[in-house]
This record gives structure tokens, C-alpha cells and sequence, in this order.
């Protein structure tokens, strides 16, 4: 019988049959009761942190700031009084509160000891004279500041404060430099958290599938690539709306808050850009590090196992993040193109870069490369998938078995020409 | 046990069966788990639009073969072709295919099941809700379409995954011990329904270690046993490997007539009013016998022609622990043998 050719209505292409489970999985996954529960996730975090901020103030609260007992001759201490009051007014220094103390029988050292002066230090002696008395770091911290003070109470008139017209402009080389750092970390920080948030729940993905059998039937159907593809598209996209409700929400609070809020650096390719490249690294990353867990997953026997490797998961996501980290310092260093061109860090370096340097084309290439090692892996999982749990395709050779094959194949080939 | 023979009304001749095209054929399918051999070189041809029963106690390699048909598995070596295709996924849109292990994601509602297994064939996911729906009306589960997988009976899933085995309308349906789980009355109708798919021309192969099931509907089946297949072909080919048993009752206990019958027929037992002769059919057919035990007044009371039942067939094919296994399977499963 002679092999017919293949006819496009006989067989589902790839791509539509990763629609047919990325389509199942996505809508099962949304309209499931727990889904609410993943878009509450980030909420427990922001409320622990917020929780643990209020108390901290709290207790910052209730201990007070240090103030500076002056324990100095009534004129001395009066002249100090006033020098603080116009330094503080003028020129904007932030000067500890002075309290001005009669010097108690026990010494000045006494005063430090009473808790309800709160005085970090003691400022005693005359103005010809004075000592600062207080512990050892305090001091290192203070003295500069009361030397100030003392000058201008020493001073016979008051400090001249000249007026000065405020001219913006763009930040000096070196604070672009910093500035941009400081947005390829956060960029990085971001990226790293959410796929750590997001990239883990692949793990468990086929054990469904494997407990209740319905992976035969997936396996009878469609290629096991176009299973993997579907199952990872459709948590893309899960994640995608995680993440378009998260930023919803967390733009409004920062859209509430704007005032209060300090400027943000630009990136060097521009905002718009820098969160285009960022939502493209971001699935890129996700369907590397997704390809990888969900492969390692689908070995997994039971809910259990899947657990246990939660562990050693998450430790190889914060090593890849580090490796990203080190293309922060010197984007154009050979640590930071070695970063590039592993595919499990490259997306962190690429966000690294754009948000440092302004050229496009290396994000072209990376881009290409990141998708050529999705495609890989995915492939890579689905055979691992097919030879360790299906049990089927060809049978295992040593490689010296399978170098003999190619030569005597080669031999042959040879021979006939 | 031995049955009278009855001629098989709807089975092809064997002149019409070799005009069709094979559905499926697999030659030298060999698959190795680790060290273990579980198919160890079978062979089979599944005419186009043929009933084809795979027997074979449990762990005989039956599954096997029919992922290795399906191309969920792919063999260590041997060849398969599925509908013209060396790669079954080629021709995926016109299989269906119901597993041993039956599945179903139990938060899917009973129609977007059927929908979403027609999906995996190329079913556009409309069609398939319609024809869910129409299939669900007709086998009397109308009013559990809307109903999650998780809330059904068993039968009652087993049921919605059959649909969607069909809801695409394949020319080749392959069920895997579909009658495992079923009850009586559930068995029937999966009956009715293989013998009307057939009708319709869809191919169907079925595995079962109830051999009941494949006398009733098979044309032709494959014995396995122990990974391999010790016999290929139609039922009554395999019938026939037992020579039909001629039981004769005489008046007379003996007479000079007794020197006419074989050499291998047994003693005369004498049971009511006459004498039991039990011998194999001779090749030479008996008719010039019986004239002599009519000449010698042997008082011929009663003939009959028996032929073999195919679990005699099996017994003789496959050999007696294979049967004592398939027995086993069956008591265990407590369909009748």
C-alpha cells in the first residue's frame, strides 16, 4: 500500500490544536472559584507589608525622635535656640530638636539617662567652650551638625542666606547613568516577581490530565508539542489578565497617590517602548522558564511530588535572576552578553538594556533567539514527555551504539556514491 | 462449551471481504517496556467498514497494540497503516478513540465535553455542542447536557465519553474494553450501536476479554496472547481450527455397524432410552456411514452436528492458561464469559 500524501482536512494543524486545549484550559482556569482567589494573591504581600510598616511607625512612634539637650548658660543656650530656629528655616537642614535644661546635680551624663527628655546627646559647656556629650555613634553623627549650629550662634549676626533662582534642567551623565540603573533593577525586580508569582503554577499543569486519564485521549488526538504549546499559551494568557488586573489596580493607587509620589527616571528607549519590551520579555521569560517547569512537572507522579520541587524550582529562579542582575552594572560587559545569550537570563539582561541603552536592533535578535529556545524547549518537554511517561518512541542506544549506526550509515552512503 | 452452529447472516463472503481495503494493517508491531516484551510481533489486517474484535486475557498486550495503532505510543519496530497513513496523527480527524481508562475533566459540562473531544478532531466547537446535544437527546441524557461531568453516574460518563468518541463522525472508532463498567442493559445498546456504526461504514475495532462480545459482533478478530498473535482472521476461521463433533444416538447398543464408525468415536453411553456416540466430523463428511448404520439397524434416534463455539476456539488457539486467565478476567469483571 502506498503512503498517501497528507491532506490538510485529515489532521489538525499545531497551532489549532494548541488552541483547542489553550482555549479549554484558559476558560477553566478563569471561570474556576480559585481564580479569585490567584488575583487576591498579591493583596496578602501588600497587606503584610503594609501591616508590618504600621506597626514599625508605630513603635518608631512611640519611642520619638532624639532631641539635644543644651545645658549651657542662660545666654549661650538662648543664642543656640535661635540659631536653630533660623538654620532650619533658611537653609533647610534637618537639625535634632533642641531643648534647653538646667544642668541637673548629677552632671550633664544624668540628662541622658531620663526618659522623658529623650536626649540623644547633651550640648554643654559655653559657646566659647562647648562639649558634646553622648554615646560614641551618636556623636560621629551629630557633631558635624552642632558645629553648624554653634557657628551660627557664635556668629555676631545672623547668616546672610542669598537668594537663588532654580534653573531644571537634564540630569548630569553620571544621574542618568544612575537613574536608568535604578530602572533596569526595578524593571528586573518586577519581571522576576512575576514570574516567580506566575511561572510556578505550570508545574502542576498535566497532573490533572495524568490523574484522571484524560491524557490518552489528548495523546490519540494531537501532537503532545501542540499539548504543551496549548497549556502554555493558556496560562500566558492567565497570566496576562492577572497581570492587567493587578496593574489596573496598582495604577490607580499610584494615579490617587500622584502627588506624593517622587519622579520617575525615564528609560533610555522611552516609556512606551521600555513597557512594550517589557511585556514581550516578560512572556518570553515565561514560556522559557513555563516550557522547563511544565516539562519537569509532567514527570511528576502526583500533587506531592510536584510539591517537592517546588523548592529547587524557585532556587534556580532566583540564580537565573542573579545572573540577570550582574548585566545591570555594565550592560556592554561580557558578563552581561554572556547573560544575554543564555535563554533563561537573556530576558532579564534584555530589560536591563533597554532600559540603558537607546539601539532597538540587539532587542530584534534577542527576541529571535528567545523564541528559537521556547520553541526547543517545548519540543525537548513534549519527546522527554512521550519517552518517560507515554513510554513510547524509538529505544534508547548508548551513544556509542548510536555513533557506530552513523558511521556505518555514512560508510554506506560512501560506498553507493 | 460446544453451541450448534449458526451461519452469520451479515458476514461478508470472503471473496466481497478481500475486495475492501484494509482500515488497518500492522506488521511485525514489537514494543519493549524496559526489559520487558509487551507485544512481541503482531500482525493484523481491519478491513474497511469490518467489526474486528481484539481478544485477550489482561496483560496479553491489547492495549498496547491499539496505542501503537493510534500513535500514542510508537513501536520499537514493525510497521503500522491507518486509513493509507504510516503516522495515524495524519488521519487524527478520522479516529475516534475510547480509552481502557476512561477520562473526563469533571468540571466540563456533559456537552462542551462531547464539543471539546469533537475539538481535538477538528470539530468546529458549535457543531459539536449541536450534535452533543442531539447525541445526549437520543441516548436519553438529554437533561444531563448541562450537567458537570463530576455530578453523572459512571454509566452515564462512560456514555458522554462514547459520544465523544463519535461526535465527528470517524470512518475508524477504537474502543478499548468498551464494555468493561457497563451493565447489562447498557452492554446491549454499545452492541447496538458498534453493529450500527458499522452499518453505517465506519470501521470498528474493539478490544474485550468478554468473549461473548466478539462472537456476537465480530466479523473477523485477533487473539493475543502473551504479546503475540497466534491466530489472525475471521471468527469462523477460527471455529474451525476444532473439527466440528458429531453426537449420534442409536437404538441398538451394538451390531456389526458399530466397525463404520471412526476409530476415535467414544463408547456407546447409554442415557434414556439410547445409546450416545461422540466422534470428530470426518473430512469425508458422514453420509455413506449413516447409510450403512441405516442398513444394519444401528436405529439411528437422533444426529447432531456440532460445531465449536469460539471460547473453545480461544482454548484451542491460545492455549489453556491464556483461557484459564481470560476466564478469570471475565468472572472478575462479572460480565458473562
Amino acid at each position: 500500500m502506498s503512503r498517501k500524501a497528507d491532506s490538510p482536512r485529515e489532521r489538525l494543524s499545531l497551532p489549532a490544536a494548541a488552541m483547542v486545549v489553550a482555549q479549554r484550559d484558559f476558560l477553566a482556569i478563569l471561570l474556576s472559584r480559585t481564580f479569585l482567589l490567584f488575583l487576591l494573591g498579591p493583596l496578602f504581600p501588600v497587606a503584610v507589608a503594609a501591616l508590618a510598616g504600621g506597626i514599625g511607625d508605630q513603635m518608631r512612634g512611640s519611642v520619638g525622635t532624639p532631641a539635644l539637650a543644651v545645658t549651657m548658660p542662660a545666654g549661650d543656650a538662648a543664642r543656640v535656640v535661635a540659631a536653630r530656629r533660623h538654620l532650619g528655616e533658611t537653609v533647610g537642614v534637618d537639625l535634632p530638636e533642641v531643648r534647653v535644661i538646667p544642668a541637673p546635680p548629677g552632671g550633664a551624663a544624668a540628662l541622658l539617662g531620663r526618659p522623658e527628655l529623650n536626649a540623644g546627646a547633651v550640648l554643654t559647656g559655653t559657646l566659647a567652650e562647648p562639649v558634646l556629650l553622648g554615646p560614641e555613634d551618636r556623636l560621629q553623627r551629630w557633631q558635624g551638625l552642632v558645629r553648624l549650629l554653634l557657628a551660627e550662634a557664635r556668629s555676631t549676626g545672623t547668616l546672610e542666606v542669598p537668594a537663588l533662582a532654580l534653573a531644571p534642567a537634564r540630569p548630569s551623565t553620571s544621574d542618568a547613568r544612575r537613574d536608568r540603573m535604578s530602572v533596569a533593577q526595578g524593571g528586573q525586580l518586577l519581571l522576576f516577581l512575576l514570574s516567580m508569582l506566575l511561572a510556578g503554577m505550570v508545574l502542576s499543569n498535566l497532573v490533572e490530565e495524568k490523574g484522571n486519564k484524560i491524557i490518552e485521549i489528548l495523546a490519540a488526538s494531537i501532537p503532545m508539542d501542540a499539548v504543551f504549546l496549548g497549556k502554555l499559551f493558556a496560562m500566558l494568557a492567565i497570566s496576562f489578565v492577572g497581570i492587567a488586573v493587578w496593574a489596573a489596580a496598582g495604577g490607580a493607587l499610584l494615579w490617587l497617590a500622584r502627588d506624593a509620589l517622587p519622579p520617575v527616571p525615564a528609560p533610555a528607549v522611552g516609556w512606551p517602548l521600555f513597557a512594550l519590551l517589557f511585556v514581550l520579555y516578560f512572556a518570553l521569560n515565561y514560556l522559557l522558564l513555563g516550557a522547563i517547569f511544565l516539562a519537569i512537572g509532567s514527570l511528576a507522579a502526583s500533587v506531592r511530588e510536584v510539591q517537592t520541587l517546588s523548592m529547587p524550582v524557585t532556587m534556580s529562579q532566583m540564580l537565573i535572576f542573579f545572573l540577570g542582575n550582574l548585566a545591570v552594572a555594565n550592560p556592554d560587559g561580557g558578563v552581561a552578553w554572556a547573560a544575554t545569550a543564555f535563554p533563561l537570563s537573556s530576558p532579564y539582561a534584555m530589560v536591563s538594556r533597554a532600559a540603558q541603552e537607546p539601539g532597538l536592533g540587539v532587542h530584534a535578535l534577542a527576541l529571535a533567539w528567545q523564541v528559537l529556545f521556547v520553541a526547543l524547549f517545548i519540543r525537548g518537554g513534549a519527546t522527554l514527555f512521550r519517552r518517560r511517561v507515554m513510554h513510547s518512541g524509538a529505544p534508547r542506544r548508548p551513544w556509542r551504539e548510536r555513533l557506530r549506526l552513523r558511521r556505518g550509515r555514512d560508510a554506506a552512503e560512501l560506498t553507493s556514491v | 462449551m460446544l453451541a450448534l452452529s449458526a451461519p452469520t447472516a451479515s458476514a461478508p463472503t470472503q471473496a466481497m471481504e478481500d475486495a475492501r481495503p484494509p482500515a488497518v494493517m500492522a506488521r511485525g508491531l514489537v514494543k519493549r517496556f524496559g526489559g520487558t516484551e509487551a507485544v512481541g510481533g503482531v500482525d493484523l489486517t481491519v478491513p474497511a467498514g469490518a467489526i474486528y474484535g481484539i481478544l485477550g486475557p489482561n496483560g496479553a498486550g491489547k492495549t498496547t497494540t491499539m496505542r501503537m495503532l493510534l500513535g500514542i505510543i510508537d513501536p520499537d519496530s514493525g510497521t503500522r497503516i491507518v486509513l493509507g497513513h504510516e503516522r495515524p496523527h495524519q488521519v487524527a480527524r478520522a479516529i475516534g478513540y475510547l480509552p481502557e481508562e476512561r477520562g473526563l475533566y469533571p468540571a466540563m459540562k456533559a456537552v462542551d465535553a462531547i464539543a471539546f473531544m469533537g475539538a481535538l478532531r477538528g470539530l468546529p466547537q458549535r457543531v459539536g455542542r449541536e450534535r452533543g446535544r442531539a447525541m445526549l437527546e437520543a441516548h436519553g441524557l438529554g437533561n444531563a447536557a448541562d450537567r458537570q461531568i463530576r455530578h453523572l453516574s459512571k454509566g452515564m460518563a462512560q456514555t458522554v465519553q462514547l459520544l465523544g468518541t463519535l461526535v465527528h463522525r470517524p470512518r475508524l472508532v477504537v474502543l478499548d474494553e468498551p464494555f468493561s463498567g457497563l451493565d447489562a442493559i447498557n452492554q446491549g445498546k454499545l452492541e447496538t450501536m458498534i453493529r450500527d456504526l458499522a452499518a453505517a461504514g465506519t470501521t470498528v475495532i474493539f478490544s474485550t476479554h468478554v468473549i461473548a462480545h466478539a462472537e456476537r459482533l465480530c466479523e473477523r478478530i485477533a487473539i493475543i496472547a502473551g504479546g503475540r498473535v497466534p491466530f489472525e482472521g475471521r471468527v469462523d476461521e477460527a471455529r474451525d481450527r476444532i473439527p466440528a463433533q458429531v453426537r449420534l444416538e442409536t437404538r441398538a447398543g451394538d451390531g456389526p455397524w458399530r466397525r463404520r464408525l471412526p476409530p476415535g468415536a467414544a463408547a456407546g453411553r447409554k442415557e434414556g432410552g439410547g445409546h450416545w456416540w461422540t466422534f470428530p466430523l470426518p473430512a469425508t463428511g458422514i453420509e455413506a456411514m449413516l447409510r450403512d448404520l441405516v442398513e444394519g439397524q444401528a436405529g439411528i434416534l437422533s444426529l447432531s452436528i456440532e460445531r465449536a463455539g469460539l471460547h473453545d476456539a480461544f482454548m484451542h488457539i491460545a492455549g489453556e492458561a491464556a483461557a484459564r486467565a481470560l476466564a478469570n478476567g471475565s468472572a472478575a469483571d462479572g460480565s458473562p464469559a
